[in-house]
């Protein structure tokens, strides 16, 4: 998938996560906050470049505001943003839910 | 060096600060001696000093121990005014021992440790910005935390030997007569400043309240009082206490308090003429409001009521169905007010409430407490301490007291947001496990394997199943994942202190 246009998806609220992607040249870069980093880190950056490269995305500029999210949350927000961003919202990708 | 709770403890600052490790939640029947202070003999007549700089002068000299109480909360003038006179006197080296510090009161201490006006602390917690600043190792010397049992102990023992206490009052007659119901800041039971009133060398009260003497009733009296100043405004009466005191309406917190209210109802303990401590927080509020109705229903009373005390309790008073309060601090206006009016509503002192070396506590009587948790771990030990990411962000309050109850429930969430409460070790030891009898979560109970009794006793609430902790810390690692561990360096910035005065655990200085 291409990413077409800068796309926004999730939420500020405790246990979600709010996920900015837009085009990038180096790969999958993440700039990441979130309360739980120390702990949680790795794990949250791992989803969202497993979920994105899942979807044919190789390169984006993700900006990740974690409020707490469980990796099922911070997959639906990656999934939620990256077909905005690609302009496919009305044809779902189901195979990567 | 280990100690029974399995915890590393640093042997050079054992040895230099004297330090037993950790053995075991009995106290015995020691024979222990107590401290008196030094009385500077007056008729009383000359006590009211026009300002805090007067008072300073007199009293405070360099590596002196100065004590606050914390009753006033975030509503707290007294600290910050007291200790802009201290810093800029150029004191030095001085013991912060508070009953504890709130929020208001964080900028002035970080300021008073750059400067070298403060350099050893013993307190029940620290939260916020200067929790911070001690976990990434602003203070040189470790934070000694105890618990408001221990302190009343360490005060009684000389331990804590407070030279002078800056005690903040809403009212005080001339010779220091005071109490902590009438003026405009008022914040009910004066419990933990009452111990630096009794052993103190000098007591400063600071009150915006001069009322004609004698003033009734004195829960501080003339014959503990140095000094009375007078000043503008000890407290803002909105942030003493929290207003009107919300039911939850998470269903998540209605759940675990549902369930809390089972365990109880459940448990040999619930009879007449039982005693109980609930907390502040939405679960343990709508606990009471449980309880109540399972107490009209059952037509049970309760003999008395301990610990910080809530309106939702001291409506329980008014109704019949709780004999007496015990009350060592209120945490709301309505609580505050009550006790002004209702001789039933009995003020105590820290150590009457939870000293350990007593000829008898009030913690000690307690049928049933429910304590909170930031974590809980398979061993049931209980952090109220330090935060998911290792800073210090807590108080251990009443927590190790009241944990001597018969039935101690902690009453937990699995999970909060991505941090899971029931961990297979906890990141700091504050309440050791072998106190705790029972864990409620709002997926279902765990029940210490010590007590055989209760199991058989709630294993058939319907609704409530029953885990093993264990099986409980998988149920909420399943959800989470697995974190990271987190990083610490070997430079130990607090002690933690058990009731007895023994190091349960200690907090290391967080690696960034």
């Amino acid at each position: 998938m291409e990413i077409k246009e800068t796309a926004i998806a999730g939420t500020l609220e405790s246990s979600d996560i709010q996920i900015m992607l837009a085009k990038g040249a180096n790969g999958i870069e993440i700039d990441l906050e979130s309360d739980v980093k120390k702990q949680f880190g790795q794990q949250i950056e791992s989803v969202i470049t497993t979920t994105l490269n899942q979807l044919g995305i190789e390169s984006a500029s993700v900006k990740a505001v974690d409020k707490g999210a469980l990796d099922c949350v911070i997959k639906a927000r990656t999934i939620a943003a990256a077909q905005r961003a690609g302009q496919t919202t009305d044809e779902p990708a189901w195979e990567v839910l | 060096m280990k100690n029974s709770v399995n915890r590393e403890l640093p042997e050079d600052i054992m040895n230099e600060l004297d330090y037993k490790g950790f053995e075991s939640t009995e106290i015995g029947n020691p024979e222990i001696q107590r401290v008196a202070p030094k009385v500077h003999v007056s008729t009383g007549d000359n006590k009211v000093v026009s300002s805090i700089e007067d008072v300073v002068k007199k009293t405070v000299k360099d590596g002196m121990t100065i004590s606050f109480h914390h009753h006033f909360r975030n509503g707290d003038f007294v600290f910050n005014k007291v200790m802009r006179v201290i810093i800029d006197a150029g004191i030095q080296d001085l013991t912060l021992a508070p009953s504890s510090l709130t929020g208001v009161m964080n900028d002035m201490v970080i300021e008073a440790i750059k400067k070298g006006t403060i350099t050893n602390i013993t307190s029940s917690g620290m939260r916020g910005s200067l929790g911070d600043f001690v976990s990434h190792g602003g203070l040189k010397n470790p934070v000694i935390f105890r618990s408001h049992g221990n302190r009343a102990r360490a005060i009684e023992h000389g331990d804590i030997k407070i030279d002078v206490a800056f005690l903040g009052v809403p009212n005080a007659d001339r010779l220091g007569n005071a109490n902590g119901m009438n003026g405009n800041a008022v914040f009910g039971s004066l419990g933990y400043a009452l111990m630096d009133a009794q052993y103190a060398n000098s007591v400063v009260l600071l009150t915006d309240n001069i009322v004609p003497y004698p003033n009734t009733p004195a829960s501080i009296k003339q014959t503990q009082v140095d000094y009375v100043v007078e000043v503008d405004k000890v407290g803002d009466p909105e942030k003493i206490g929290s207003g009107a005191t919300r039911f939850t309406k998470d269903p998540k917190e209605l759940k675990i308090a549902e369930t809390v209210n089972k365990v109880i109802t459940n448990s040999p303990y619930f009879k007449n003429g039982f005693s109980f401590q609930t907390g502040t927080g939405g679960a343990a509020l709508a606990v009471t409001r449980y309880l109540r109705q399972e107490m009209i229903d059952n037509k049970i009373k309760a003999s008395f009521a301990l610990g910080g005390i809530t309106k939702p309790t001291t409506d329980l008073l008014e109704e019949g169905l709780v004999e007496k309060v015990m009350d060592v601090q209120d945490f709301d206006k309505g609580a505050a007010d009550f006790m002004h009016t209702n001789p039933k509503q009995q003020e105590i002192d820290a150590s009457w409430y939870a000293d350990p070396d007593n000829k008898g506590a009030m913690v000690d009587q307690l049928d049933v407490v429910i304590l909170s948790a930031l974590e809980i771990d398979t061993k049931f030990n209980v952090n109220v301490m330090s935060g998911s990411d290792g800073v210090i962000r807590g108080a251990i309050g009443g927590h190790q007291d009241a944990s001597t109850a018969n039935l101690t429930i902690i009453s937990a969430p699995l999970i909060r947001g991505r941090i899971a409460t029931v961990v297979p070790d906890v990141t700091t030891v504050v309440t050791p496990g072998d106190s705790v009898d029972v864990l409620v979560t709002e997926y279902g109970i765990a029940i210490n394997p010590k007590r055989d009794d209760l199991k058989k006793a709630l294993s058939n609430i319907p609704g409530v199943p029953i885990y093993d902790i264990s099986e409980l810390q998988q149920m909420a690692e399943k959800r989470v994942g697995k974190p990271t561990p987190l990083q610490f360096t070997d430079r130990t910035v607090a002690m933690i202190e058990y009731r007895d005065g023994s190091i349960i655990d200690t907090i290391k200085q967080v690696k960034d």
